[in-house]
C-alpha cells in the first residue's frame, strides 16, 4: 500500500487514501467538510515547485524526500511534567498549555481556570456553548488556496487547540503554549490552533516551539488562526528555541477587527529549516499592528520570514521590524508584503529589515513588496545587510574587551532593537539570556 | 626605566608610509605633548600604538613597560595599561556606556589576576569619576556616545579613562571641537589623574590645551617624525611663529 506521504510527494489525489484512514477524518461533519476541501486543494496544488515565487529561496523538496508518516503516536508516553519544566520561562507566572505532536495534553498543562476565565479545549472537548463560535471561525481565515501548506494542514491536522478569551476579559497573566514535537522517525506533524479574542478583551500569548526527537527528518507544519475582535488587544510571541534539527513551517493567520491591537514577535534561535508565514488582515478601521522578528542563525540553518499585512480599511497603522544575524553557512529570507487596498486611505505602514552577516558564506535574501492602491497613505520600507561595524569593534577592544565579548556586545545591541519591544518582562529577560548564550560561544 | 620607548618606528596605510622613523621615550609621571601640522602623522601614531589593524608597521620597535607592544592585540594593550582617547569617538547604539565599562573593567582585572569588583564598588567608582569630568548620570547610562554632542563625546573619553585608570594615556586631539568650558573640564579631569606613576601623551594641533594641561616636554612632529623637542616654551614659540617656521626649517634642512 502506498503511503499518503508518497502521494504528497507525487502529488496524487489524497482523498481516497484519507477516507481509508478513519482517524484522519475524525470530527464533526463540519470538520469533515473543511478537511475534504483541504485535501482537494492540496491535491490540486501539490508541494511548491522549484519555480514557485513564494518558495523560491526556501525549496521544500528535500524536506519531503524521506517517506514521512502522517501521524506520530497520539501522545508520547515518555514525556512527564518534569521533562518539560525546563522549557518554562523562569519568573513567568502563566497559564500553561502543552501540545504534544499537535494534541492538547491536559496532563502536561497547568491551567487552574475559574469560571468566566478563558476556555481551553481540544477538538473533542469544546464546551457546547462555544461550538457555534468555533464553527464560525475555524478554517475561515487561512486560505487553503493561497498556500499549499495551509491546505495540507487542513487536510491532515490531528487535533485543534481552541482558546477562547471571553468579551472584556483582561487576562491577569500570559498564556504559554509549549508546542512540543516528539518523534524519532520521519513524520509530518500538523499542529493546529484557533485563538479567539473576544471584544474588548486583552491577552498575552507565548508559543514555544520545542523539538525533543532525534530524527532530523521531522517536519512540523503548524497553523494558527487568531481572531482579534473589536477593541481587543493581543500580544503573541513565537519563540523558536529548543528546536535544533526540526523542519518547521509555521503559519499564523490573523484577522483584526475595528480598533484592535495586535503585536507579535517571532524569535528564531534554533531550528534546521524554518519558514514562518505571518499573514495579518486588519479588517476594520483604527487597527494597530506590530510585527517584530529576530533570527540568529549559524551552521547550515535556514530561516525564512514571509510577512503579509493586508490593509483593507482606512486609518490603520502597521509597523514591521525585523533583525537577523547570520553566521557560518546559514541562509535567511525576509519577504515583507504590504497591500494597501483602495479603501484603506490614511494607512500608515512601515517596514524595516536589517541583517548582519558574520561570515562570507552566510547569505540573506530580502524583498520588500509594497502594493499600494490608495493615494492618501504613508508607507515606507528600509532594508540593509552588512557586516559588523569594525570601528565600533576596535573602539571596544581598545577599552580592554576581548574580540569575542566585543562582537557579542555589538550583536546583542543589534538584536536589542527587537528585544526591547518585548513587553513581558520575564520573557524579555529570558530572550536576552538566550541570545547572550547564543552569541558568546 | 622608560614606560614607553619608541624606536625608529615606520608605519603606514596601504603603500603610503606615514611614520618615517619616529622616536620617543616617556618615563613614568611625564606628560609629553606632540604638536604638528595636519598630515604630519600624529593620529597615525596614536592609532598604531592602540593597535588599529588598518595600519601596518614596517620597521622599528615599541616597548611598553618592557613588553613588545606591537605584538599585543588591542585589548591586551588596554589591559597592560594603555588608553587611547579617540579623536572621533564612535557612536555605538544599543551598547550601554556603563555596561560596557563594567565588562571592560572585569576583563582588565581578570587579565591582571585581580578579583572581580563588587557591584557596589563599581557603582561608587562610576559616580566618583562622573563627578570628575562633570558628566551627567543620564549620559553615563546611555548608549555609548549615541546622540552626544562633540564636547560630551570627549568628556566621555576622559570619563572612561578615569574609570579604567591606565598608566599611559594617549589623548588624540581631545581638544578639537571643544568650547572653552568643555576644554577646562577635560583638562581638569586629566590633571586630577596625573601622578608619579601615570604618563600622558597629548596630541594636539593648538597650544591652547597646553595652558591647561602643562606638559613636561613638547615635541614637534613633521613628516612622520619628531623634528624638534623642548619644554613648554616651545609650544608658545610655535603658537607665535606658526608651523611655517618648522616647515621652512625642515625645507632648508632638506635642501642643505
Amino acid at each position: 500500500m502506498s503511503t499518503i506521504a508518497e502521494k504528497i510527494n507525487t502529488g496524487e489525489k489524497l482523498l481516497p487514501s484519507l477516507e481509508k484512514e478513519q482517524d484522519l477524518l475524525s470530527g464533526s461533519e463540519a470538520i469533515r467538510v473543511i478537511r475534504r476541501k483541504g485535501v482537494d486543494s492540496f491535491s490540486k496544488q501539490g508541494l511548491p515547485a522549484r519555480k514557485s515565487e513564494e518558495y523560491k529561496y526556501s525549496p521544500v523538496s528535500l524536506l519531503f524526500k524521506p517517506e514521512l508518516a502522517l501521524r506520530a503516536p497520539i501522545q508520547s508516553p515518555v514525556l512527564k511534567t518534569r521533562d518539560i519544566d525546563s522549557y518554562r520561562i523562569p519568573q513567568l507566572d502563566a497559564y500553561q498549555i502543552t501540545l504534544v505532536n499537535g494534541f492538547f495534553s491536559p496532563e502536561l498543562s497547568a491551567l487552574q481556570l475559574e469560571d468566566g476565565m478563558i476556555s481551553v479545549s481540544s477538538l473533542s472537548t469544546i464546551p457546547a456553548p462555544l461550538v457555534p463560535l468555533f464553527t464560525k471561525h475555524f478554517g475561515n481565515y487561512a486560505s487553503i488556496h493561497a498556500d499549499p501548506f495551509t491546505a495540507l494542514n487542513t487536510a491532515v491536522f490531528a487535533d485543534v487547540l481552541f482558546i477562547s478569551i471571553p468579551e472584556k476579559k483582561l487576562l491577569d497573566k500570559p498564556i504559554q503554549i509549549l508546542n512540543i514535537i516528539h518523534a524519532d522517525s520521519p513524520v509530518l506533524i500538523s499542529p493546529r490552533i484557533l485563538i479567539h479574542v473576544g471584544k474588548g478583551a486583552s491577552v498575552q500569548i507565548i508559543e514555544n516551539y520545542i523539538y525533543t526527537g532525534k530524527s532530523s527528518q521531522v517536519v512540523s507544519n503548524a497553523l494558527t488562526e487568531i481572531v482579534v475582535e473589536e477593541g481587543s488587544r493581543a500580544l503573541f510571541y513565537k519563540i523558536q528555541d529548543h528546536c535544533t534539527d526540526l523542519n518547521l513551517i509555521s503559519t499564523t493567520q490573523v484577522l483584526q477587527k475595528t480598533g484592535s491591537h495586535f503585536d507579535t514577535h517571532t524569535v528564531t534561535l534554533s531550528g534546521k529549516w524554518i519558514r514562518n508565514n505571518l499573514n495579518i488582515v486588519p479588517d476594520g478601521e483604527h487597527c494597530e499592528t506590530h510585527l517584530n522578528g529576530l533570527f540568529i542563525l549559524n551552521g547550515a540553518q535556514h530561516t525564512d520570514n514571509h510577512t503579509l499585512v493586508d490593509h483593507r480599511k482606512p486609518n490603520c497603522e502597521s509597523n514591521q521590524l525585523y533583525r537577523g544575524i547570520l553566521d557560518d553557512k546559514s541562509t535567511g529570507v525576509f519577504n515583507g508584503k504590504i497591500y494597501v487596498r483602495p479603501d484603506a486611505q490614511k494607512t500608515n505602514a512601515y517596514q524595516s529589515s536589517k541583517n548582519m552577516l558574520l561570515s562570507d558564506e552566510a547569505s540573506m535574501n530580502t524583498k520588500p513588496q509594497l502594493e499600494i492602491y490608495a493615494d492618501d497613505v504613508k508607507c515606507s520600507h528600509g532594508s540593509s545587510t552588512g557586516q559588523i561595524d569594525e570601528d565600533a569593534l576596535f573602539y571596544l577592544r581598545a577599552r580592554g574587551l576581548s574580540i569575542d565579548s566585543a562582537r557579542a556586545l555589538l550583536m546583542l545591541a543589534f538584536a536589542r532593537d527587537v528585544v526591547n519591544t518585548i513587553r513581558i518582562d520575564a520573557l524579555r529577560t529570558e530572550v536576552e539570556r538566550l541570545i547572550e548564550k547564543r552569541l558568546t560561544k | 626605566m622608560h614606560m614607553l620607548s619608541i624606536k625608529n618606528l615606520r608605519a603606514g596605510i596601504a603603500d603610503k608610509e606615514i611614520l618615517k622613523g619616529f622616536n620617543l621615550e616617556v618615563k613614568p609621571g611625564e606628560v609629553h605633548a606632540i604638536m604638528g601640522p595636519n598630515g604630519s602623522g600624529k593620529s597615525t601614531l596614536a592609532n598604531v600604538l592602540a593597535g588599529r589593524s588598518d595600519y601596518s608597521v614596517t620597521d622599528g620597535e615599541v616597548k611598553f613597560n618592557g613588553k613588545d607592544l606591537l605584538e599585543l592585540s588591542p585589548e591586551d594593550r588596554a589591559r597592560e595599561g594603555l588608553f587611547l582617547a579617540f579623536q572621533y569617538p564612535v557612536e555605538i547604539p544599543g551598547v550601554s556606556n556603563i555596561n560596557f565599562l563594567k565588562t571592560a573593567l572585569a576583563e582588565i582585572r581578570q587579565y591582571r589576576g585581580l578579583a572581580p569588583m563588587e557591584a557596589k564598588d563599581f557603582l561608587k567608582l562610576i559616580k566618583e569619576k562622573q563627578a570628575l569630568v562633570e558628566l551627567q548620570g543620564t549620559l553615563a547610562n546611555r548608549s555609548v556616545n549615541e546622540g552626544f554632542s562633540g564636547g560630551e563625546k570627549k568628556r566621555n573619553e576622559i570619563f572612561q579613562m578615569a574609570v579604567l585608570e591606565p598608566t599611559l594615556s594617549i589623548l588624540d586631539e581631545t581638544d578639537s571641537g571643544l568650547d572653552i568650558d568643555a576644554l577646562r573640564i577635560v583638562a581638569n579631569g586629566v590633571n586630577k589623574l596625573r601622578s608619579k606613576d601615570r604618563s600622558f601623551v597629548v596630541i594636539t594641533h593648538y597650544q591652547r590645551l597646553l595652558d591647561y594641561i602643562v606638559p613636561d616636554f613638547v615635541h614637534v612632529m613633521f613628516d612622520g617624525k619628531i623634528v624638534k623637542s623642548g619644554t613648554k616654551e616651545l609650544a608658545l614659540e610655535l603658537e607665535e611663529k606658526g608651523y611655517d617656521w618648522i616647515r621652512k626649517e625642515q625645507g632648508e634642512k632638506i635642501e642643505a
